[in-house]
């Protein structure tokens, strides 16, 4: 029990900051090492970690399961609205320099939003498939 | 160069290692020296990747079919010879074959005057993105990117529809 | 022939033959899947080693750095990591189904189940 409560207290100080530094990666990527996957990876390792130490059922509470299959979806569709954006723009699939009049900051604009899109779909894959394995009761339980 | 030592005296405890939660471990340990070499390497982004992906998620997946298939041990081997020979004789063309790679750390490698200083010289003016890695896999080579995001899509649409059963009512479950 | 050059072009020969080894003698499932894993690093590192110049720094555009390694490896590599950790996780998958249609995960013990079952039919 008290390691239990140590596991507890733990988790609930360090969740919020592994979410603030996935933030950070996410959005620094464009200035040190970071980017897209590795925000993803870590939003679902911190989901991860609150399963594992609450239980799933108080992690399925708090990201429902339509809400990860959202996510999935969402993500490549974020990613592909970008390239029909650029379509819609009067540029080829997937052209940044036309979503501005500065053709750089267009680029970082469809930057911004593409690797915003690739977060969402690895952080929910991540989750969806633990959620999907932990559920899943072995067989010595199901008699 | 003594982290390559490491990583190759782990890779033969893998090998020898029948019980699965000790490999397990040990394959998360491989992991971590493989992104600390990355790190030496001067790749941070790949390290990061590699680390947060191998050493996290990779770990949490083995564990979790571990327990759910209740493997404890694996048998031990009967006639190991044909493989040992054949790893063998491959990894022999192999190093035949690095013979002719270019030297470590070559500045005239073809690897580095192809594409490369484009890359590194038109980034930062044209994409406004200081981090080179980031612009080409968002930007240059942003098809690729797409595609990666729809394997990964793909993943986990594949364990759904592997992995999923109905909710049981009446204690059995619909496959 | 410079050794110490080529030292990490055979440490990735030697973890990639050790993978080899572990994938087709090893009759373990989720043996296989690791070794399959190994493999896959090996393949990261020989991408990677001979981007790295000696000096350079990482590939972030920065003042006062005038050399920095080869930033295309780092892409190519990090979009197979990616696929590497989703092939791990529908093999994993496939290996739990397989467990609970079978009863085991050695390779041996599969195909003895499975030919039985096929001759008694």
């Amino acid at each position: 029990m008290r390691s239990d409560l140590v596991l507890r207290v733990i988790a609930k100080l360090l969740i919020p900051f592994v979410l603030l530094f996935a933030l950070y990666v996410q959005f620094h990527g464009d200035f040190g090492p970071g980017g897209g996957f590795q925000a993803g990876v870590i939003i679902a390792a911190a989901m991860i970690f609150y399963a594992i130490v609450f239980g799933l059922p108080a992690a399925r509470r708090m990201v429902p399961d339509r809400a990860v299959e959202a996510m999935v979806a969402a993500g490549v569709l974020i990613y592909a609205g970008v390239g029909v954006a650029g379509l819609l723009l009067g540029g080829n699939y997937l052209d940044y320099f036309v979503l501005d009049r500065v053709p750089a900051h267009g680029q970082e604009r469809g930057i911004f939003w593409v690797e915003a899109g690739v977060a969402v779909t690895v952080s929910g894959v991540m989750l969806k498939i633990f959620y999907m394995f932990a559920g899943r009761r072995s067989d010595a339980d199901d008699a | 160069m003594v982290l390559l030592t490491m990583m190759a005296a782990l890779t033969v405890a893998i090998v020898v290692q029948r019980n699965l939660f000790a490999v397990v471990v040990l394959a998360g340990i491989y992991s971590f020296l493989m992104a600390t070499v990355l790190v030496a390497l001067d790749a941070v982004d790949v390290a990061m990747t590699e680390a947060s992906v191998g050493a996290g998620i990779s770990t949490v997946l083995l564990l979790a079919a571990l327990f759910l298939t209740r493997g404890e041990e694996a048998k031990p081997l009967l006639r190991p010879l044909l493989p040992l020979v054949l790893a063998m004789v491959v990894g022999a063309a192999l190093v035949y074959g690095t013979l002719g790679l270019p030297a470590f750390s070559d500045p005239d490698a073809p690897i580095h005057v192809h594409v490369v200083p484009r890359y590194l010289q038109e980034a930062a003016r044209e994409t406004d993105v200081p981090n080179v890695v980031t612009a080409v896999l968002a930007s240059y080579r942003g098809y690729d990117t797409l595609g990666e995001t729809t394997v990964v899509f793909t993943a986990g649409a594949g364990v759904i529809a592997l992995l999923r059963r109905a909710r049981r009512r009446d204690g059995k479950d619909v496959k | 022939m410079n050794f110490a050059g080529h030292y990490s072009y055979w440490i990735t020969v030697f973890l990639m033959i050790a993978g080899l080894y572990v994938v087709i003698a090893r009759g373990n499932l989720i043996k296989k899947l690791i070794g399959l894993g190994i493999f896959q690093t090996s393949v990261y590192l020989l991408y990677i080693a001979p981007g790295k110049l000696i000096g350079g720094t990482a590939p972030i555009i920065a003042s006062g750095f005038g050399t920095y390694s080869n930033p295309l490896p780092h892409v190519l590599i990090l979009t197979a990591i990616v696929v590497g950790v989703a092939t791990l996780a529908l093999g994993l998958a496939i290996v739990v189904r397989i467990h609970e249609a079978y009863g085991s995960i050695e390779e041996d013990e599969i195909l003895d189940r499975d030919l039985t079952g096929q001759e008694g039919r």
